[in-house]
């Protein structure tokens, strides 16, 4: 017995491990998606801001964010400590004293898989303040982001405080949210609008007259490799959730997630590829990737629950949802130059609601308290932040840098430097 | 001597290169080129939002000639590149006044 134990520890903590991993290189593809859903003069300094803001949000999350989130966590005010907590022992774990965050698998590894998810919040803002957004203000929000403002409002829910799932253990509102629709999606959604709204549109966006002027990215290739990469790390995101593998019902839950998460992306992408068809008369590429990503976005707040068809169906309404959101931002003059605030943030909310459908446990008030609290906090603290930013060392290149493509100015580097032309 | 220039419809290029070559004309010069005419620009839509293609891809030929070959030479051109549509492109004719084969120092016709 005290064999089994051990080795289902093993298990699951290798299982977690390799969904991390998984959910890691979706770093890679926001980095991908976001150098082709821009124009070529910008491409470097995005990179930059990629592998930098991934690099922090680990760095981060160590120092405090993860202690603020699962360590002594409860309540809705944060308490603040250092590093990540004591490693389980075998002993604990197969007296079953073990008294940390995770029981079933390694502590280490649980610090492991949630700071990938930290990461995937900051990388939403990145795409959405693309091409005019000075690259140290940016990594100076993310440091910020990444220790208090994503941290604060996990522990809400996943660190057992007020929104938590569980009203028998002290939440208050039953809030369901499984990988993290709202959690991580939602809460880059908030953060990236509140930036957006502060930074303004890319110049030559928006016309005197209210008209909308496309800026075609710069390489469909890098964004549908980015796409697919987002999808496969997709599978550690949901799948990694279920934090369990090492039994008959847990492995049946994972494989269900798995088929689930496959299929909503899959709705998704066909719904916006139909909708963009019969709206703008030709198949926009980037409308499809884009509605393969919402289609993920809407099932990652309960990839478990409901069949393989519901998924789709969740996944193609997100699809939808995502084309109708990217048209009415434009129409509002919100710049958003890959669509992450309508993928993330539109359809975010969309997968939260999408939950009572098929979750018993679900309630629309649960949801909706969900949804407000914390875009509510997000919003309001990023715009704070964004705000001192602005007001201290701005957060806009000049005009002329806009103009030259900020990998000169912030870089020095030109991505493609034998045939650039802007 | 004639330079003739044509701007024409970049897939009708062969056409105009074996039209040309049936002719006689045993050199030319092409150029990719941007520009635009009576068909103007278009545009399309980029996620729903409007974006104007001002200036078209089209194709320069230049062909430099002796005087003689000129009418056949705008003919197979004209017939070569004629779609029946608007952005066929254009053919303009100048006069050469002189012209150097580099590789042997010849002159005037014996160099085109």
């Amino acid at each position: 017995m005290e064999d089994l134990i051990q080795t289902n520890y093993a298990l699951d903590t290798f299982y977690f491990l390799l969904m991390g991993v998984l959910v890691m290189f979706m770093a890679c593809g926001f980095s991908m998606l976001e150098a082709g859903m821009i124009r070529a003069k910008n491409t470097s300094e995005i990179l930059t801001k990629n592998v930098a803001l991934y690099s922090i949000s680990c760095i981060m999350y160590l120092l405090i964010g993860y202690n603020i989130m699962y360590i002594d966590a409860g309540g809705i005010f944060p308490s603040f400590g250092f590093m990540i907590g004591e490693e389980n022992t075998a002993e604990q774990i197969i007296n079953g004293t073990a008294g940390g965050v995770a029981t079933d698998h390694s502590e280490r590894s649980d610090y492991f898989f949630q700071v990938v998810f930290v990461a995937t919040a900051m990388s939403i803002v990145s795409g959405a303040v693309a091409e005019r957004m000075k690259l140290w203000a940016f990594l100076a929000f993310a440091v910020v982001m990444t220790s208090i403002i994503y941290p604060v409002q996990g522990m809400w829910t996943w660190g057992g405080g007020w929104l938590m799932l569980d009203k028998v253990d002290g939440g208050l509102f039953d809030y369901q949210d499984f990988a993290g629709s709202g959690i991580v999606h939602l809460c880059g959604g908030a953060a990236a609008l509140a930036g957006v709204l502060l930074l303004g549109p890319r110049a030559g966006k928006y016309g005197p007259n209210g008209e909308v002027h496309a800026i075609p990215g710069c390489n469909m290739p890098l964004a549908t490799l980015g796409m697919f990469v987002l999808w496969f790390g997709w599978f550690g995101f949901n799948g990694g959730s279920e934090l369990k593998l090492s039994n008959v019902d847990e492995a049946n839950a994972v494989a269900q997630v798995f088929v689930n998460t496959n299929i909503a992306a899959s709705g998704g992408l066909v719904a916006a590829l139909l909708l963009a068809r019969a709206w703008f008369g030709k198949a926009d590429l980037t409308m499809a990737l884009n509605g393969a990503l919402a289609g993920l976005v809407a099932i990652t707040a309960d990839p478990l629950s409901g069949s393989a068809f519901w998924s789709m169906i969740i996944g193609a309404v997100g699809g939808l949802i995502v084309v109708c959101s990217i048209v009415l931002l434009d129409k509002l003059k919100i710049d958003d130059p890959v669509g992450a605030i309508s993928v993330h943030g539109t359809v975010g909310i969309w997968g939260v609601v999408a939950v009572v459908f098929n979750n018993g446990d679900a309630t629309i008030l649960g949801q909706v308290v969900g949804i407000l609290g914390i875009f509510g906090w997000v919003f309001i603290a990023s715009l704070i932040i964004w705000f001192a930013l602005k007001a201290t060392i701005g957060i806009r290149v000049s005009e002329e840098e806009e103009f030259a493509g900020v990998d000169i100015s912030e870089t020095g580097i030109e991505a493609y430097p034998e045939f650039q032309q802007g | 001597m004639k330079l003739i220039t044509a701007i024409i419809k970049p897939f009708k290029l062969d056409d105009v290169r074996e039209s040309l070559s049936e002719i006689g004309v045993q050199g030319m010069t092409v150029t990719e080129v941007k520009g635009f005419g009576r068909q103007k620009g278009h545009t399309e839509l980029y996620r729903g939002a409007e974006y104007v293609v001002d200036f078209l891809p089209k194709v320069k030929v230049e062909v430099a000639i002796d005087d003689g070959l000129l009418d056949q030479c705008l003919e197979a051109i004209g017939k070569a590149a004629n779609t029946g549509k608007v952005g066929d492109g254009k053919i303009f004719v100048t006069s050469l006044e002189e012209a150097v084969r580099i590789r042997t120092g010849e002159t005037g016709t014996d160099a085109v």
